[in-house]
């Protein structure tokens, strides 16, 4: 009977003026973004006199020739594929380990470890304290600086926790007359069934990882280990926007790419495939989210 | 058997069954040990006088001498009124407009619409500050867009370098939060509204309800407790005010408004390595930070009842 009733006036009014409004938030989100797109594809010395709005003016690919010739950024690029990757296995393997095993509720110890870990979620050593550890501990300039000191995660683990104590326990104990342990419980049974929480964790700490400049700014001096958002933070934060030119003065791009026009496209370059995987493991977050933060 | 009787034996049975558990989470009881514990331990160097060459332990005690000089610090005064500042305004702005936004998205009839909105919604979230640092500079600069548009609107007869002046740089900060994490904060609130059980609506159509009337009335109750818990983490997180994204943000020029608990402890501690009066302004920090989430706590507890513990 609702779903024929006709809208009345005010429903219209508030149908249409609430569309505006999402389609005013779409535009200001995206726009952004957009502009930043077609001035990278837009050649930088006819970019310097602006007025490019809605579409490049005079379309071209040098500016991201001159990111890829570079072979700082390129380097630079690989460490944070690089990190990125050990750091997301690595991270969402060991925190589901710990989890798996605080989830069980017959744990000797259990409460007292949770306890433990509840504590770090409000307070913490801060920045200087953990610097010292950091250097005692020889990560300094060295690459398992960015793996290492992120590998557990507690505020994680209540969400990875939560999901587990959901699954059946027909299931483990099924594998548990068949002989399985502990261990190949963990692996081959809790593992494979969690898959949409475990992606969410990852996605989180994918992104982090990818992110992350800070870890690279403070911890590491070496330029060969530093990732591309540390890189692109020291151009950008410090305008040192020579560094860039350096790389492709003398070549022929040095006519039309600027300083200005190869950030962007660093930029660009930089946020790509962020961009392009966020769409596949969107379906799982919502849920990932909602386990942890209304449940924990 | 005799040994099943006694409790100890008892437990250590326990323990040796569980072994292979047990590892799991000792391994991860070990990482916070090292990463979580021993920092808390370094903090004892905020009330000594630490030096780089010595040990912890080998340097002198000097009880509150660093937090005193906090105190009288010629910057305390600015770095209490940007944290504080920039904070409260994300606190007040920040936190309901997500939740408003998510009440009218979830309006929106055609799911399709609906989908893509949310995901256009929350692709800021996925960039990182560093890239948005440059895509202000470029939007901000003498020659940037918002310049060209506000001059050809007579609203400015001058270019304007807004990150170079300090009474724009919270406008900023704040403007360019909302932007970024606007669509990623009302996830949780279109999730838990999800929830609300539709027959709640119905019965407010029956009584003849309105669309903002069943908002107000039906759906905002609804999701109380999820405000809640999200609040009282907003409000511990409080003093945190962003320092990625002011580190980005910030440069000499606007300084005055820019400086912020989190960089200054990074500029004393870091860049002019004095480690112990910086680790003390981390402290200072961390127990404000820790009385603000237990009196938001209690005020939650005590106004709906909701609390983390």
């Amino acid at each position: 009977m609702f779903a024929l009733k006709r809208k009345t006036t005010g429903e219209v009014i508030f149908d249409l003026a609430n569309n505006v409004f999402m389609l005013c938030i779409c535009f200001i989100t995206l726009y952004p973004i957009w502009y930043v797109l077609i001035n990278a594809f837009n050649d930088g010395k006819d970019a310097m006199l602006g007025g490019i709005y809605w579409w490049p003016r005079m379309f071209t690919f040098k500016n991201f020739e001159a990111v890829f010739a570079s072979p700082g950024i390129m380097q630079a690029m690989w460490i944070t594929v690089a990190k990125t990757l050990v750091g997301v296995v690595a991270h969402v393997f060991f925190t589901a380990m710990v989890a798996y095993a605080l989830s069980r509720k017959d744990l000797v110890g259990g409460k007292i470890y949770i306890l433990m870990g509840t504590v770090t979620l409000f307070f913490g050593g801060g920045l200087i304290p953990t610097y010292l550890l950091i250097r005692d501990l020889h990560l300094l300039e060295n690459f398992w600086v960015y793996i290492i000191p992120v590998l557990f995660s507690f505020f994680d683990l209540i969400i990875l926790m939560t999901f587990f104590r959901e699954i059946p326990e027909g299931l483990e104990e099924a594998a548990r007359i068949d002989g399985a342990n502990d261990w190949s419980i963990f692996l081959r049974i809790v593992l494979p069934v969690s898959m949409p929480v475990l992606a969410t964790i990852a996605l989180f700490h994918g992104v982090y990882q990818w992110n992350d400049y800070f870890t690279g700014m403070i911890y590491i001096n070496n330029e060969s280990l530093q990732p591309i958002q540390t890189y692109l933070y020291r151009v950008v934060a410090q305008s040192s926007s020579s560094q860039m030119m350096v790389a492709v003065q003398g070549s022929a791009l040095t006519k039309t790419v600027t300083s200005q026009s190869i950030k962007l496209a660093t930029m660009v370059v930089t946020t790509l495939p962020i961009v392009f995987v966020y769409p596949f493991l969107q379906r799982y977050f919502v849920k990932g989210m909602m386990i942890g933060s209304i449940k924990g | 058997m005799k040994s099943s009787l006694n409790p100890r034996h008892r437990l250590w049975r326990r323990i040796v069954a569980q072994r292979h558990l047990q590892t799991m989470a000792l391994l991860g009881v070990v990482w916070m040990f090292i990463f979580n514990y021993i920092p808390m331990y370094g903090i004892i160097i905020a009330f000594k006088e630490f030096n780089i060459i010595k040990s912890i332990s080998e340097a002198p005690w000097v009880g509150l001498t660093h937090f005193k000089e906090f105190l009288a610090d010629d910057n305390f005064g600015n770095v209490m009124k940007n944290t504080l500042g920039i904070s409260l305004i994300k606190l007040f702005i920040g936190f309901p407009l997500p939740i408003i936004f998510a009440l009218f998205l979830n309006e929106i009839r055609s799911i399709k619409y609906k989908k893509a909105i949310q995901t256009i919604s929350y692709l800021p979230h996925f960039l990182s500050w560093v890239v948005l640092g440059g895509i202000l500079a470029t939007w901000l600069a003498d020659v940037g867009i918002v310049n060209h548009v506000l001059m050809a609107l007579n609203v400015i007869d001058q270019p304007i370098t807004y990150l170079a002046e300090p009474k724009h740089f919270w406008t900023i900060i704040i403007t360019s939060d909302i932007w970024k994490e606007l669509g990623w904060s009302a996830i949780i609130y279109l999730a838990a509204i999800a929830g609300v059980s539709p027959e709640m609506y119905e019965a407010a159509t029956i009584d003849g309800a309105g669309r903002f009337q069943k908002m107000w009335f039906v759906t905002l109750p609804s999701i109380k407790s999820t405000i809640s818990i999200l609040f009282i983490l907003a409000v511990s997180g409080v003093l945190n005010s962003n320092f990625d994204q002011i580190l980005v943000l910030r440069n000499s020029l606007n300084d005055s408004s820019s400086n912020v608990i989190d960089y200054y402890v990074y500029q004393t501690g870091l860049l002019s390595g004095r480690y112990s009066y910086s680790a003390a302004i981390g402290l200072f920090k961390s127990v404000i930070a820790l009385i603000l989430l237990l009196i938001a706590n209690q005020v939650s507890k005590k106004i709906n009842d909701t609390s983390l513990f």
